[in-house]
């Protein structure tokens, strides 16, 4: 099992060499001289030429990008101009934002999506097959800003449901202490359920929204594996020795239909990152896609960096975890590897 | 001389008569595809007279009608500047469907290209292709494609290209699976024997039999395009106010959600959902008729 474990990290170490590379590229192809940019406006070009060596900037491409991951491995992401701070310190007081709402989103999401697939394979036709056809299809044409706002006006404006669309907590709460950073998780332990409550309420329509943008390719995985595993003979034999239908969908055929859907998991994440920043954006989420967003309008290039970097880190990571996963789940995929 | 071109023309005008056929008998088929198509023709004329048949100018304002709602003057009603939103929306399809013509176009040329030379050459082209592939694969992709802008600068230009460069893995993964199982087939063989070249072969015989293959690849990938491109726009990149464009205009009506004045962000989030859906379900019309058995 952990040779299994190390192999796919060996596998995924090219990824990660290649993001470096990538985000690296990146920084050097800021518009214009990126010395000038850093020394600011007004600066005279003695000033320019300081920055320069000092970004090493006059070194060649291969020295610079040596640079740049010495400076990466000591956590050195550079400063955010706009507000003056290290760009790591920033992104990682943000994450935990970040992280909660996109795991809610996909728990609440793969709760739907799910179940809807399973229902719709197990009767072809019917009226659930075809609501999972429409929400397949639908779900993949809905821009996610857009979605986000139309929840918004309808539980916040029209119905009055939820709470305004601005950040992880009503101002009249505190923050619990930081635990996790999770606000569900900090203030369940401490036992303040009104906080818990209140954090819950400004998730929903983030999380909703996220939900319904990932729960297509979900939905259509699960109804197309679960479709084909309902067609293969052992289902028939445990259908033959006279299971009851629950057991055989769920004990034989739900469990090996899983295994294409967290293949998808992979591709799901891969939209629910980049969908996460839209959402922030719309519902003023102190995540770090709203700061990436903030910095980006500034044309502050650090924290950019900064963000595509760790995005990509732990897309990458997220990868590797379902690979894993997907080990401990099929035993073949541990013996052919 | 006279005789062999009026028979080429002949055979010409036939073989047009059945392409019109055989598309007629496609979308009478399926009448999803066939709605699809439908909006997909509404698409393209808003696109090409939309700016000189709609009723107001879309830059000007007017602050004595801003805010309104829907009416009968003003179908959509009018923003925070009194601009017809209608209007506006429709003068917007052009510049998004030029967005994402272009960044599919390109990334079929990279993206095809290279997959269909990876496929045919394998070898070094095939991992260098792969690993490029591969890297870009590695990023989320919208997250990628705002790195892309942010450092390329901020123009309408870097958003096509940028929407290009994430679609290319989805490109070159087709088209060199495509071209790879082509690669010894035996009208390659024949093509070779008469003395072709290997990049004849490739342009020549190779590529138009993928081509099927990549047009329901670019029709699929063109509603992400849409999308991907909308995103950008509606966090601040590309497209600059007043310029008239979904996602910006979404952007723009996001604010005033929460007072209840909703048409100004719904009707254009409406259009970018309708043109999306429209691409995907073409799409999918498109690889029923090129690849029945994938049929879902």
């Amino acid at each position: 099992m952990w040779s299994m474990a190390l192999r796919r990290m060996m596998v995924a170490l090219p990824s990660l060499v290649g993001v470096v590379i990538v985000t690296f590229l990146l920084t050097r192809a800021l518009p214009g001289d990126p010395a000038a940019y850093f020394a600011g406006p007004a600066a005279s070009r003695e000033a320019i030429e300081q920055i320069r060596v000092k970004l090493g900037l006059d070194q060649s491409l291969p020295v610079q990008f040596v640079r740049y991951v010495a400076d990466l491995a000591r956590g050195d992401f550079g400063l955010s101009l706009t507000t003056g701070q290290p760009v790591l310190t920033e992104i990682r007081t943000r994450l935990p934002a970040s992280a909660e709402l996109t795991l809610l989103g996909l728990i609440v999401s793969m709760g739907i999506a799910v179940p809807l697939g399973i229902i719709a394979a197990t009767r072809p036709g019917s009226l659930v097959d075809h609501a999972c056809r429409v929400v397949a299809t639908a779900g993949v044409s809905l821009p996610v800003f857009f979605t986000g706002l139309i929840l918004v006006y309808v539980f916040y404006y029209l119905l009055g449901f939820a709470p305004a669309p601005l950040g992880r907590l009503d101002i009249f709460y505190n923050a619990p202490p930081q635990v996790t950073g999770f606000y569900l998780i900090d203030s369940a332990i401490i036992g303040d359920w009104e906080v818990f409550r209140a954090s819950l309420k400004q998730l929903v329509l983030p999380a909703l929204t996220l939900a319904i943008f990932s729960l297509a390719p979900i939905a259509r995985m699960t109804r197309a594996s679960m479709l084909a595993v309902l067609a293969s003979d052992f289902v028939r034999t445990a259908r033959a020795s006279g299971l009851t239908p629950f057991t055989v969908i769920v004990t034989y055929a739900f469990r090996n239909a899983m295994l294409p859907v967290i293949t998808t998991l992979g591709m799901v994440f891969s939209f629910l990152l980049g969908a996460n920043v839209l959402v922030e954006k719309v519902f003023a989420w102190p995540g770090i896609g709203s700061y990436a967003v903030e910095a980006l309008i500034a044309s502050d290039f650090a924290p950019v960096q900064g963000f595509v970097l760790t995005m990509a880190v732990m897309y990458v990571a997220l990868n590797l975890l379902i690979d894993i996963l997907y080990g401990l789940i099929d035993p073949r995929v541990r013996i052919e590897a | 001389m006279s005789d062999i071109a009026s028979a080429k023309a002949e055979v010409h005008a036939t073989g047009l008569a059945a392409t019109i056929g055989h598309v007629r008998y496609v979308l009478g088929e399926n009448r999803v595809t066939g709605f699809a198509f439908g909006l997909f023709v509404l698409i393209v004329l808003a696109a090409l007279i939309g700016p000189y048949v709609v009723p107001y100018d879309p830059l000007a304002s007017n602050t004595a009608a801003a805010l309104k709602g829907p009416s009968a003057s003003h179908w959509f009603g009018t923003d925070q500047l009194g601009r017809d939103i209608f209007s506006r929306v429709i003068v917007a399809t052009r510049l998004d469907f030029i967005i994402a013509v272009s960044s599919v176009a390109l990334v079929f040329l990279m993206g095809g290209l290279a997959g269909v030379a990876a496929g045919f050459f394998g070898g070094w082209t095939d991992r260098v292709v792969s690993r490029i592939a591969d890297t870009i694969m590695a990023f989320p992709l919208f997250v990628l494609a705002m790195g892309i802008v942010a450092a390329l600068g901020n123009t309408v230009q870097n958003i096509v290209l940028a929407t290009a460069i994430v679609n290319f893995p989805l490109y070159a993964r087709v088209a060199r699976a495509e071209a790879n199982v082509r690669r010894e087939a035996g009208f390659v063989q024949a093509a070779r024997l008469s003395g072709n070249g290997e990049a004849r072969i490739l342009l020549g015989h190779v590529l138009p039999n993928i081509m099927p293959i990549m047009i329901v690849q670019m029709s699929l990938t063109m509603g992400y395009a849409i999308l991907n491109a909308a995103g950008l726009s509606f966090i601040g990149l590309g497209v600059r106010p007043p310029t008239p464009e979904w996602g910006i205009m979404v952007a723009e009506g996001a604010a005033f959600m929460v007072s209840g004045e909703w048409w100004i962000a719904f009707f254009p989030g409406l259009a970018l959902m309708i043109a999306v859906f429209c691409f995907n379900l073409l799409g999918d019309g498109l690889r029923d008729i090129v690849d029945p058995q994938r049929r879902t």
